[in-house]
């Protein structure tokens, strides 16, 4: 009986923990003592992104890592207030934004800000499309006649070159994407609006070598101030430098190739002439920007460009009402299903029954602390399928409550006192609990790593409710049933208690006293008795022969 | 005492016992049966019909307008420039209209979100808008079947540890591919859609099939493992014997399984209609009944098909088949 006051010690230990870590967060104002609920829950928008690369190309996991944290610190700049972004699958990107975001948010979120500087080498008006609108074709690539000497160098236009910028048609630029162009290549694109095309050398400056990034009026002349927005960048020393001779060069060049463009994701937001020399490395970009735009760029590039592109795969957007009535429905779901199962295991079990209500309210107990926990430490969210989650496991950890008792059920039925049922059933039943709790838990734990969506909130709370199972089994349920063996209620096999060996036909009861004779068949006694002599020990056999006993009982 | 009670008792000593081993060929047959019907039938349909999140679109959720009618939905989407007809709306809940429309651009959704709103006379923020592009469901399918294969390596191989026989992991994938293609089969017979959370519900039978079957498997190699030559029952006697006696808590544990799934698959098609909960709970009501019937129908069987043939498993029980002497003294 001390393992059992022990067993319940460390069940209470696991609650204290469990809710100790919990009261500390509340203390410290990080935590709370419900779960944070998923956007399904409380209503708001969820993007999934998924990572644009070609065939061949893998995304590295230090590669979404970085993009994660580049469009995190973007969104938080944004001021959108308890954003969440994750990386899911080991390839995609969930943005969670409570409300509905605008354009503006979306595109902060989305664009990679890939920044670029290049040389103009042609520029030219949008090709107009024929009826067919037919995409230009790309010719094969081939070597330039003379290698190009500088990056401005004509050299760079190839036939194939020259052929692609001559069929571009900056409609379906749009479509194609050249946000992975190759920097050490010539470019061809189109500007922004979509009005002019060009063919631009290889890239000069990047994005990467930008310090900082602000947003604001750009200066007229004699230092008056414009109406015209811009964005004004700091680089440093590497493109400071890089900037300073790509200017030098420009400066005496003619034409067309005296413009510097400005490359952002692929496409021209502006190509400046090239005035002087800019050897500060402070230059501004100034296009078509209203203050929002400005903005968005100013903090993209602060934040760095992301390592990879990303379109929008998924976007869900649930109201907040529509969010509660499903959290309402999950709740009431789960209450019907609880009582239903509480009716049904006080009809089979009586007394026994309540057994496996308190140790399901345990069991729930625990698991809410659990999630708690989780959601103030790891940022955990309870969404819709961990709620179905949740609920499937009451009946699965009913389950195991039920094999133990089966067990002492089949112990009472060969013959055994209460007490002694119960040590045997537990040992026989939590092999099986731990071998199917096991099952169960692999598959949760396969199905979270590997899963996208959904399926890992649901994968979680189940995988969690599995070990909660085996605790509540082993530290609650196994040393309650051996208290409860003690009373003179059990152990006397009240009619109420659900363990009445009398009901349950035992073979005999209590140390050599055997039970008034039950009318059976005769094939059924046969078989029962066989079945308590395969049961008995060598010794007990070895007793019976020599007593001359053996002869009697077949 | 109830008569359930009762009749748990009479298994237990074997006064009553089912037959499970011995009518296999019928069980497998019953089992083979559905699975093929559930198969043929869904191909003669054409196959699954998969949700938007397979497909790609935009789906558009109205909740509580003042009618809740399908034709204002098809009107509006009709009357709408530059989009193809044939949305697919539907009533859920209720009270709330689901319309989906093959993938709109940014101002597109906006637009007809609007416009939404002003036929069905609701403010705008009760339109809801998302849209999935056609991706997401194969990243999906995918992933979970990436999952299956790696899960029931592990299983195999956990099992078999545990139980010292492979034979046991056999005969527990098949009755688990059992499950798996009559849950599958029943949605594509019903034409129900297949979404990212009926996938789930099809994850989770992997689960819950192999729990059921271990429990069941547990109680087999404790009967069979006592058994030697000395045996009086066949080792097929042995493994019915054990089947019958776990059949209450069968009957008992799957019963309390099924209670909670049923509670979410009522409240979720009756309050909330096509969702997450309703394509959960679906596919778990009908994998773990289905689950329930192979672990002791066809998983049992099949295992001692698979062993009864090993020459130490037909020693036993031999004695029991020769007549007995008169004496009745067994050795």
């Amino acid at each position: 009986m001390r393992s059992a006051r022990t067993r319940f010690i460390w069940l209470g230990l696991i609650f204290l923990l469990l809710i100790g870590g919990n009261a500390l967060a509340v203390l410290q104002g990080t935590g709370s003592w419900v779960p944070k609920l998923a956007l399904d829950l409380q209503g708001g928008t969820q993007i999934i992104l998924a990572p644009q690369v070609s065939e061949n190309q893998n995304v590295t996991e230090e590669q979404l890592n970085q993009a994660v944290s580049i469009i995190r610190q973007r969104v938080d700049a944004g001021g959108v207030a308890e954003a969440e972004v994750t990386t899911q699958g080991g390839a995609n990107i969930v943005v969670s934004i409570p409300g509905v975001p605008d354009q503006a948010t979306l595109e902060r979120i989305r664009s990679s800000a890939k920044l670029e500087f290049r040389a103009v080498l042609q520029a030219g008006a949008d090709l107009v499309l024929d009826e067919t609108g037919e995409a230009p074709v790309i010719a094969e690539d081939s070597a330039p006649q003379s290698s190009p000497t500088d990056p401005s160098d004509v050299a760079w236009i190839t036939p194939a070159i020259d052929s692609a910028y001559n069929q571009l048609s900056c409609a379906a630029l749009d479509e194609r994407g050249t946000n992975v162009a190759d920097p050490a290549e010539p470019l061809v694109t189109c500007s922004d609006d979509g009005v002019a095309k060009y063919i631009l050398g290889p890239v000069e400056v990047d994005g990467g070598t930008i310090t900082d990034a602000i947003s604001g009026l750009v200066p007229g002349p004699q230092g008056t101030v414009t109406s015209e927005w811009g964005v004004f960048l700091e680089f440093d020393s590497e493109g400071t430098e890089a900037f300073r001779t790509v200017t030098e060069r420009l400066v005496f060049l003619p034409g067309v190739r005296n413009q510097f463009a400005i490359v952002l994701d692929g496409k021209v937001i502006s190509a400046p002439r090239t005035l002087a020399a800019i050897t500060d490395g402070n230059p501004q970009i100034s296009g078509s920007f209203t203050q929002e735009t400005a903005t968005v760029l100013a903090d993209q590039l602060k934040f760095g460009a992301l390592p990879i592109g990303f379109a929008v795969q998924s976007s869900e957007t649930i109201t907040a009402t529509l969010g509660f009535t499903q959290l309402q429905s999950g709740l009431l779901a789960g209450a019907i299903g609880l009582i239903l199962v509480v009716l049904y295991s006080l009809v089979q079990y009586r007394m026994l029954g309540m057994v496996s209500v308190f140790s399901l309210v345990t069991a729930f107990t625990l698991s809410y602390f659990v999630i708690t926990y989780l959601s103030n430490a790891q940022g955990y969210r309870l969404s819709l399928a961990g709620v179905a989650g949740l609920i499937v496991a009451i009946g699965i950890t009913a389950d195991s409550f039920i094999v133990f008792f089966e067990r002492i059920r089949d112990e009472l039925r060969d013959g055994r006192n209460l007490e002694s049922s119960i040590a045997g059933a537990w040992r026989r039943a939590f092999r099986t609990i731990l071998a199917s709790d096991a099952v169960g838990f692999l598959a949760a734990a396969v199905l979270f790593i590997l899963a996208v969506g959904n399926v890992r909130g649901f994968a979680f709370t189940l995988g969690i409710t599995t070990i909660v199972d085996l605790i509540v089994v082993a530290l609650f349920t196994h040393p309650l049933m051996q208290m409860l063996g003690r009373t003179n209620f059990f152990a006397s096999g009240n009619k109420l208690s659900g363990l009445d060996p009398r009901a349950l036909g035992a073979v005999y009861r209590g140390r050599a006293r055997f039970r008034e004779p039950v009318d059976v068949g005769a094939t059924a006694q046969k078989k029962s008795a066989r079945e308590a002599k395969r049961r008995q020990t060598i010794a007990e056999r070895k007793a019976q022969e020599e007593a001359g006993l053996l002869e009697g009982k077949n | 005492m109830s008569r359930f009670t009762k009749f748990g008792n009479a298994l237990y000593t074997g006064e009553r016992s089912f037959d499970f081993v011995g009518n296999r060929v019928r069980w497998y047959l019953i089992g083979g049966a559905l699975v093929v019907l559930a198969i043929a039938i869904t191909m003669l349909r054409g196959g699954f019909a998969f949700g938007i999140e397979f497909s790609g679109g935009s789906e558009f959720r109205v909740s509580n307008p003042a009618a809740v009618v399908e034709q204002t939905a098809i009107d509006t989407v009709e009357s709408e420039a530059g989009l193809e007809s044939n949305p697919r709306v539907s009533i859920v809940g209720g009270d709330s209209v689901r319309v989906q429309t093959e993938q709109l651009t940014d101002e597109q959704t906006t637009q007809l979100r609007q416009d939404l709103a002003d036929a069905y006379a609701v403010p705008v923020e009760n339109v809801t808008a998302s849209f999935v592009g056609a991706t997401w469901g194969q990243d999906i399918t995918r992933q979970a079947l990436i999952g299956l294969v790696v899960f029931l390596v592990l299983v195999s191989f956990v099992m078999a540890l545990y139980f010292r026989t492979w034979k046991m992991s056999i005969a527990a994938l098949v009755a688990l591919a059992h499950d798996l293609l009559i849950t599958a089969g029943i949605y594509g017979v019903l034409g129900y859609e297949i979404t990212p959370a009926a996938v789930i519900g099809f994850l989770t039978i992997l689960g819950y099939s192999l729990y059921d079957t271990v429990v069941v498997f547990d109680k087999v190699r404790e009967n069979t493992s006592h058994d030697g030559e000395e045996s009086s029952r066949t080792f097929a006697q042995s493994v019915n014997l054990a089947v019958n006696q776990t059949l209450v808590r069968s009957i008992n544990t799957s019963v309390v399984a099924i209670l909670p799934v049923g509670s979410i698959l009522f409240i979720g098609s009756l309050l909330l209609g096509a969702g997450t909960l309703r394509d959960i709970a679906l596919a778990l009501f009908i994998g773990m009944i289905a689950g329930t019937y192979s672990s002791i129908f066809i998983a049992a069987p099949l295992y001692v098909h698979l062993r009864e043939n090993e020459p130490e498993n037909r020693k036993q029980g031999r004695k029991a088949r020769e007549p007995r002497p008169a004496s009745g003294a067994v050795r």
